[in-house]
Order: C-alpha cells, then sequence, then structure tokens
C-alpha cells in the first residue's frame, strides 16, 4: 500500500522538479567545470612558458633586466631568505594570538583582537608595504628584513584566526579530562589541548605562508628588487621571486620577459608545493 | 577544632598503608591496597549556569569507602552536582556554586583553596569515554602524573600497571602499551579513563554514567572494578540503571525535579537497601520501579 503510494505519484510536478534537480545539477557541473579549467589552463601555460627557459644557468646566473635576461639565483636567495625570516616572525606570534582568542578571548578585548585581526587581513597588501616604507625604509634604507615584517604582517592575522578555530574545535571533553586530573589551565593547553591541535594549526600556518610567498606588491617598497646577490637582510636591495616576476614582465626586452616566465613557473611550483605539505599534514591527521 | 582532629587521624591512617607499599616496593601492583579514603560534606549546595538555578540546597554526607549512587529522571541535576563535587562546574560558562562542600572537614570551595589540587584529591571520569588522542595508552595513564614531579621510569611502570589492573584492564592491553589510547574499544577507552584517574591516587571518584555508552560486559568489568576500589576510595556515580545502582551501591540519592524550569533538589537519600525496598517517598518509589523517569 504505502508503496504504492509512493510509485503511482509521478505527477506532473513530480516530473518539473525531477527535470529541475537534474537541470541544476547540470549547472553546478558547468560551473565547477569551468572554475577547474582555468586553474588548470594557468598553470599549463606557466608551465609550458616556462620550462623553456630553464636550465642549470638559470637557477645560478643573477636576474638582469636587460640584454638577454640572466637567471633568478638571487631572486631565489632572497624570497627563502625574506620567507624565513616572516615565517620566524609572523607566525609564533600568530599562534600566540590565536591561542589567547580562543582559550582567554571570550570578553570585550578578546572581540576587539578578533576585528583588528578580521580588518588587518582585509588590507590591501600594498599598503602594508607602504606602511613598511614609512616605518623602517626611510630609516633604514632599503632591506629585506622590512619586507619580511610586510609579509609577517599579512600572515599574522590568518595564524591567529586559522589557529584559534582549530583550537577551537578540540573537543570539551578533553579539555574537561585534562582539568579533572588536576592538570592546570596552561599545562592543559601546553600539554593535551596543543598537540591535539598541532596538525591543523601547521597546516594554517603552511597555507598562509603560501599566500604571503607570491605577494609581490609588499616587496616593491621594500626590498625594492636588485640585479646582485646581497646576503645581508639587515642592509640593501634584495632581489625576489615575485617581484622579479613582475618587474620582468614589463622589461622590453623579449629574453627577460622570458626568463619571467621561467621564475614564474618556479614561484608556482614553490606555492604549490606548501600546499602540498600543508594538505598532506592535515590528511595525515585524519588517517590517525 | 573538631575539623582539624579528623583531619589529623586520616592523615595518620593514610601514612601506614603508604610505608607498607614501599617496603614491598610494588606499589598497587596486586589488587588495590585497604586504604580509608576521605569523606565529604555537602551543605546548603546551590549552583547556577549564569541566571539559572541548576540544583538548590542540596545536603549530603557521602560515606568513606562507599559507593554512593545517584539516580533521577535527565535534566534534574545530578551532573550538575557532582561536577561541583570536584570543582569542574566552575568551568562550564556561567557555573557558580553557593553552599559549602567539605572533603575531610575542609570546604573545597575555601577562600585559598586552589581547584587545582581539589581534582587531585577528587578525581573524576565522564560519561563519554574521553582519552587524550594524540597520546599512547601508556603515556595515558601518567598523564596526570608525569607533569607534577620527577618520577623515575620504573617507578612509573608500576603505576602505570597497577591503575591498568586496578581498572581491569592490564590483560587486554599491556602488550601494546605504546599504542594509541584511541585504538582501544569504546569499554576500554572508559576503562583506560579510570586508570588515569587513578594514578594520580585521589581520595574520592566521581563517575558521571561510565557505562551508559557501553556494552553490557563491559558494564560489568566496570561495576566488578569498582567493587574493587571502594576498599581504597571513596566512590560516587551516576547512573541511570536500576540493577547498577542497586547491585554496586552501599548509599543513593534520588534527585528529582518538581517542575520544568524549577532546580533539581535531592529529594531522598538513604541505604541503596531502603530507597529500592521502601522509598519514604512517592516519587522515589515510582522511579525505582520504573513507573515514570
Ligand atoms: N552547560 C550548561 N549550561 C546551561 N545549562 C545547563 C548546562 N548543563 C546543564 N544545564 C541545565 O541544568 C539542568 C541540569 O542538567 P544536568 O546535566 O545536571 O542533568 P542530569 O541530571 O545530569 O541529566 P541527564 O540524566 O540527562 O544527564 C538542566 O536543565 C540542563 O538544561
Ligand atoms: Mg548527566
Amino acid at each position: 500500500m504505502a508503496a504504492g503510494q509512493l510509485e503511482s505519484g509521478a505527477t506532473a510536478s513530480d516530473r518539473r522538479r525531477k527535470l529541475m534537480d537534474k537541470f541544476m545539477t547540470g549547472v553546478a557541473y558547468f560551473f565547477t567545470f569551468i572554475a577547474i579549467a582555468v586553474l588548470v589552463w594557468v598553470i599549463a601555460y606557466v608551465i609550458i612558458r616556462g620550462i623553456s627557459v630553464w636550465s642549470p644557468a638559470f637557477f645560478t646566473e643573477n636576474t638582469a633586466l636587460f640584454g638577454d635576461g640572466g637567471g633568478i639565483y638571487n631572486a631565489m636567495y632572497g624570497t627563502f631568505v625574506i620567507v624565513l625570516m616572516a615565517i620566524a616572525i609572523g607566525v609564533p606570534m600568530g599562534i600566540m594570538a590565536g591561542i589567547y582568542l580562543a582559550e582567554f578571548g571570550d570578553n570585550r578585548l578578546g572581540d576587539f583582537v578578533r576585528f583588528i585581526a578580521d580588518t588587518m587581513a582585509g588590507i590591501p597588501s600594498i599598503a602594508v608595504g607602504l606602511f613598511m616604507y614609512g616605518l623602517l625604509i626611510l630609516i633604514m634604507g632599503w632591506n629585506a628584513f622590512a619586507g619580511a615584517c610586510a609579509l609577517a604582517i599579512l600572515m599574522l592575522p590568518v595564524v591567529a584566526r586559522t589557529t584559534e578555530g582549530i583550537i577551537r574545535l578540540v573537543p570539551g571533553e578533553i579539555r574537561e579530562a585534562s582539568l579533572a586530573l588536576g592538570l592546570p589551565q596552561w599545562k592543559t593547553m601546553l600539554r593535551v589541548v596543543l598537540p591535539t591541535a598541532a596538525a591543523g594549526i601547521i597546516t594554517g600556518a603552511f597555507l598562509a605562508v603560501a599566500r604571503a610567498a607570491g605577494e609581490t606588491a609588499p616587496l616593491i617598497f621594500t626590498i625594492l628588487g636588485s640585479n646582485f646577490f646581497n646576503s645581508n637582510p639587515m642592509e640593501g636591495a634584495m632581489a625576489a621571486v615575485s617581484l622579479y616576476v613582475y618587474q620582468a614582465s614589463s622589461s622590453p626586452y623579449q629574453a627577460v620577459q622570458e626568463a619571467g616566465w621561467g621564475a614564474a613557473l618556479v614561484l608556482l611550483l614553490f606555492v604549490l608545493g606548501l600546499n602540498f605539505i600543508a594538505r598532506a599534514i592535515a590528511f595525515t591527521q585524519k588517517q590517525n | 577544632m573538631e575539623r582539624n582532629k579528623t583531619k589529623e587521624q586520616t592523615s595518620k591512617e593514610k601514612a601506614t598503608p603508604k610505608k607498607q607499599e614501599s617496603q614491598t616496593g610494588q606499589r598497587q601492583a596486586e589488587a588495590p591496597m585497604e586504604h580509608t579514603a576521605q569523606s565529604m560534606e555537602v551543605n546548603g549546595l546551590n549552583a547556577y549556569y549564569g541566571g539559572f538555578k541548576a540544583i538548590t540546597d542540596i545536603g549530603m554526607k557521602i560515606a568513606p569507602n562507599k559507593v554512593t549512587a545517584l539516580i533521577g529522571p535527565s535534566g534534574c541535576g545530578k551532573s550538575t552536582f557532582i561536577r561541583t563535587l570536584n570543582r569542574m562546574h566552575e568551568v562550564a560558562r556561567g557555573g557558580r556554586v553557593e553552599g559549602e562542600v567539605l572533603l575531610d572537614g575542609e570546604d573545597i570551595y575555601g577562600k585559598n583553596v586552589d581547584p587545582v589540587q581539589v581534582r587531585r584529591k577528587i578525581g573524576m571520569v565522564f560519561q563519554k569515554p574521553n582519552p587524550f588522542p594524540t597520546m599512547t595508552i601508556y603515556d595515558n595513564v601518567v598523564a596526570g602524573l608525569k607533569l607534577q614531579k620527577r618520577h623515575k621510569k620504573g617507578e612509573l611502570d608500576d603505576i602505570v600497571e597497577g591503575s591498568l589492573r586496578q581498572s581491569a584492564l592490564w590483560d587486554e592491553v599491556k602488550n601494546k602499551l605504546n599504542d594509541s589510547g584511541m585504538s582501544l574499544s569504546g569499554g576500554q577507552q572508559q576503562r583506560l579513563c579510570i586508570a588515569r584517574t587513578l594514578a594520580v591516587e585521589p581520595e574520592v571518584i566521581l563517575l558521571d554514567e561510565p557505562a551508559s555508552a557501553l556494552d553490557p560486559m563491559s558494564t560489568m568489568k566496570i561495576e566488578d572494578a569498582m567493587l574493587e576500589l571502594k576498599k581504597r576510595y571513596t566512590i560516587v556515580i551516576v547512573t541511570h540503571n536500576m540493577q547498577q545502582a542497586s547491585r554496586a551501591s552501599d548509599y543513593t540519592g534520588f534527585f528529582f525535579i518538581e517542575d520544568m524550569g524549577e532546580p533539581g533538589q535531592l529529594w531522598e537519600f538513604a541505604e541503596t537497601e531502603k530507597i529500592f525496598t521502601r522509598p519514604e517517598r512517592k516519587e522515589t518509589e515510582d522511579y525505582v520501579t520504573g513507573r515514570f523517569g
């Protein structure tokens, strides 16, 4: 009886509903396909344009913005040093801020910090670069440290808010179990909550770093760019891969523009690599 | 005056078995030692969640080395009450307490009392097994200890074995102490949580429906463990299982809530046998005979 009722329900309105169902599913598939196609296209295009300029010399010579181009040795060094410094400054601060927000931030001050962090996350990166220019460059002259600070400022709110979110995901029961054993709140945090949240926090940090590593705007007003190898992050202009891509693209020399594609490919792989590591960490955590 | 006296007495009593332990050098490795645990007393206790009063005017004497069961319909404040006994209530949002709770005569809500110290003396096992997910079985057991003072490795091994034996889990896990605590079954996880609580050597153990998520076999094992444990500890257990209450407890408290939105009360408190055979109040009788609840 009941089954009969269900079967005989194929009225006109039911058919219309089913058709609509199919249509909407189709639309969703279509746009998903477009989004993925664009992404694949971008990646494929960069690979095709970039791979042709790769050669051993490309990775061992310094940049040149004229003539037949050069390598990106100094730019890779610059990116490496700047990103490393930015991590050293931004990630610990961001994690601390996230811990504060999750553990002690259920009050006015916490809301205020959250508001500031969310606002900070929306500030255009070039404005952060200009800020560092006013704060450090006018006093110290061009230097990579200021660039690293600018990237750290961009990472900070992202790391803080993801850390907060992940810590809040740690089940209350686990926290309670620890408190009920007579462990004080800070030990509970350090020994129980943080290890449980560690993988998520690291994943979040990697994503923020990957985001910052590709940034160009904040570097324009801080490290300036250079065609020489400069090992000292505290003094003098420095090259970075992202900045070089930007500068090479506006060069009148065909060969330099080509070298820019080669550098873009390096940057793309670097950022994709960071993303991949982040996902891998999240994935292995889920397996456990 | 009187309080101090009781305290001294118990601390003397406590000292004796401890000495024996160190002589045999095999701390707890066998069945739990006999030990006079501490008693508790609750007077005029109210507990709130923000503006909501969850329980009102609770008074109860919790006898040492006995199992005290708390029963009653859902939402009448059993969990709230048991959490006030080791100051876990104040961990909840808006959690606030009035009245006094004495552990061996000393008010755990006294002005200079550190809740962390209270919780070391009054351990708690929760309804849902909650082992620390990032730790091995071994590390779970010593989680509450390791951090307090330095223990030698051999000493820790003894504590782990002793605690796991007391919670009737040793034989099942002795060959995989380094596996994750999460690799165990629900019932095993719960016994691991009990072992973890025992390892810090509390005086009182609070269990909030420890078997409600478990199969009958695991429930039996926990009950058996409890009968052993009361030789050494004072036990308070919340349960929905009438058989469990009547079988395993010495005293029973029936919590009841008269009307929706009213705070829960301790409706009747007496020896378990009396509550189950000749309760004084009608609601108690209705509840234990399964006529409502
Ligand atoms: N964290 C909380 N915040 C606000 N109200 C709460 C909180 N926990 C419990 N309550 C309320 O307090 C009252 C008593 O709840 P409690 O959990 O103590 O009942 P219980 O007797 O343990 O019930 P059960 O048998 O279902 O576990 C209920 O009305 C409940 O809604
Ligand atoms: Mg409850």
